[in-house]
């Protein structure tokens, strides 16, 4: 250990630079990398050689003021090396197309400052030629560096199957010639909305997770909200990456209140609210007032909005149920989704009275859109109930209940069927 | 640039005789206007076609020959494009313009056999 540099700490302490390094960088390192390589499986494993030597190296030499750029630098040269090595190889095979790229590949220079190219790279793989599960994978993968079994485990799927998705898709983006870039102004909201799609189908799987033990995967729920900071950080003028960030911390601030100690899940309104996350709900207060400033704002603003109000009440019968109403009708119009109906319903109930909000659901009910989503049936039974209609609630509950995978929700649900007097046999 | 297959799938018509007249005129214009427009976005119509209906395709599996498409789908290969596009949004852009009124397209990238 005498060869350490002073202060460098040793091994563990190089240990850990590496994986914090590999946390706040892998994204800039292969999004960079991609563009010397013009092949992202290359650019991978170059990225994945550079953390390899970074551990013998920084242990040998001290950690590099700037890891980020240690790295970037060494996964580029080593992508030369592979290109030069094949090149009559490579010519053969579909590259990934960067449009502004001066020269071709292998010619290129490095440059002073590397470019950021974490955007190109988050709307490669929110491609819309792409599936949307399929983009979820590649987003973990290749933005957020999660191994093919982290990603599997995580959606439950076996790894196999998982491989099977984030091969098929990389295919697609070098054998159709999706583009490495972000997109032009006139297709940029569509494709910001995608790529925000994404992060909050991360984030609501992690939320509550749709099947399994846990109801929270916190993991998910982390990479969702360090992939927002990251958009933000890029396109600091998107009023809905705010919106979104904000939604996200909202809704997570709530994360030590929705389990009882038996691990039922605790609604809303009979969270310990005095425990919510304080420091969050001013985060996500204040970015929720800079996304309203300026312009009309979008679906995930306005959700952001009504999170807000939930934050801010006292108690779910103290709460503007009146405004969250307006807010939802709003919604409604720039997001016409059966679930911000079903939503609206709850606040329908609150403002009208339960069979008002009833009416509701049995509305939605009727129009089939929402056949065999499990939160249709929970809150049709929860009306019910609340109206003193156990029977009909029992069936409802036990409903939901067929539906319900994950085990949070499951005990809450078999509660509720005990309650109405139908306990499960 | 790389190539593209634009499919252009709709309701198949019983016959090209039955289409009325102004309706066929229509289509045509339609067609040459996509054609302008490929050329303004700076894409390259290579070849394109429209096919006669599924009841005249005969298809071959092995020896045997039968009447009919080799699958049967409710809305019906009508005719294609291959055009020349920076990329796959390139390609996708031109493929919004193509008409499909009643239907839509596959935008498929060709594969370079070429093997150089």
């Amino acid at each position: 250990m005498s060869h350490l540099h002073e202060g460098d700490g040793g091994v563990a302490h190089v240990h850990s630079a590496v994986a914090e390094a590999y946390r706040r960088e892998w994204a800039f390192v292969l999004a960079a990398t991609a563009r010397v390589a013009g092949d992202i499986d290359i650019a991978e494993e170059c990225a994945a050689d550079a953390f390899g030597a970074a551990l013998d190296t920084w242990l040998r030499d001290g950690i590099p003021t700037k890891p980020g750029a240690w790295l970037t630098t060494t996964a580029r040269r080593r992508a030369l090396d592979v290109l030069r090595r094949e090149k009559t190889l490579r010519a053969k095979l579909p590259l990934l197309i960067d449009p502004e790229a001066r020269g071709a590949y292998g010619d290129a220079e490095e440059p002073d400052v590397i470019p950021d190219d974490r955007l190109r790279l988050v709307f490669t793989c929110c491609h819309p030629a792409i599936a949307r599960e399929a983009q979820v994978a590649l987003t973990l993968r290749l933005v957020c560096g999660l191994t093919t079994a982290e990603i599997a485990q995580a959606f439950l799927v076996s790894e196999p199957t998982m491989a099977a998705r984030v091969t098929r898709a990389k295919k697609k983006i070098s054998a159709a010639r999706i583009p490495y870039r972000v997109p032009g102004t006139t297709d940029l909201p569509d494709r910001l909305d995608a790529v925000l799609t994404v992060v909050h189908l991360l984030f609501t799987t992690g939320h509550t997770a749709p099947t399994g033990d846990q109801l929270v995967r916190h993991d998910l729920v982390e990479r969702a909200i360090d992939l927002a900071r990251m958009l933000l950080l890029l396109m600091p003028d998107e009023r809905e990456i705010r919106g979104l960030l904000a939604l996200m911390l909202l809704t997570d601030a709530r994360r030590a209140t929705r389990l009882d100690p038996d691990g039922r899940l605790l609604l809303l309104e009979e969270q310990d609210r005095s425990r919510w996350d304080a420091a969050a709900i001013v985060d996500g207060r204040a970015l929720v007032f800079e996304a309203l400033h300026g312009g009309r704002p979008g679906r995930f603003t306005l959700q952001a909005v009504i999170a807000a109000l939930h934050a801010e009440a006292p108690t779910w019968e103290a709460t503007e149920w009146r405004q969250i109403l307006d807010l939802y009708d709003v919604l409604l119009t720039a997001w016409p989704s059966p679930v911000v109906e079903l939503n609206r319903a709850v606040a329908v109930a609150m403002v009208d009275g339960w069979a008002a909000g009833l009416a509701e659901v049995e509305r939605l009910e009727s129009d089939q859109r929402l056949t065999g989503y499990r939160y249709l049936a929970a809150t049709k039974a929860d009306l019910l109930r609340r109206l003193d209609r156990p029977a009909e609630a029992a069936v409802a509950y036990r409903e939901a209940l067929a539906l319900a995978d994950n085990a949070a929700e499951q005990r809450f649900l078999a509660a509720r069927l005990a309650e109405v007097g139908n306990p499960v046999t | 640039m790389a190539q593209y297959l634009i499919l252009i799938y709709g309701p198949e018509t019983a016959d090209a005789e039955s289409i009325p007249p102004e309706v066929w005129q229509e289509a045509m214009e339609a067609h040459g206007r996509f054609s302008e427009q490929v050329v303004e976005s700076g894409a390259k119509i290579v070849g394109g076609e429209a096919l006669q209906p599924t009841s005249t395709a005969t298809s071959i599996r092995g020896d045997v020959v039968t009447d009919g498409p080799f699958a049967e789908t409710k809305e019906a290969l009508g005719g294609y494009y291959l055009i020349e596009a920076n990329d796959l949004d390139h390609a996708l852009a031109v493929a919004k313009l193509c008409p499909a009124p009643e239907g839509g397209v596959e935008v498929r990238p060709i594969l370079d056999t070429s093997g150089g």
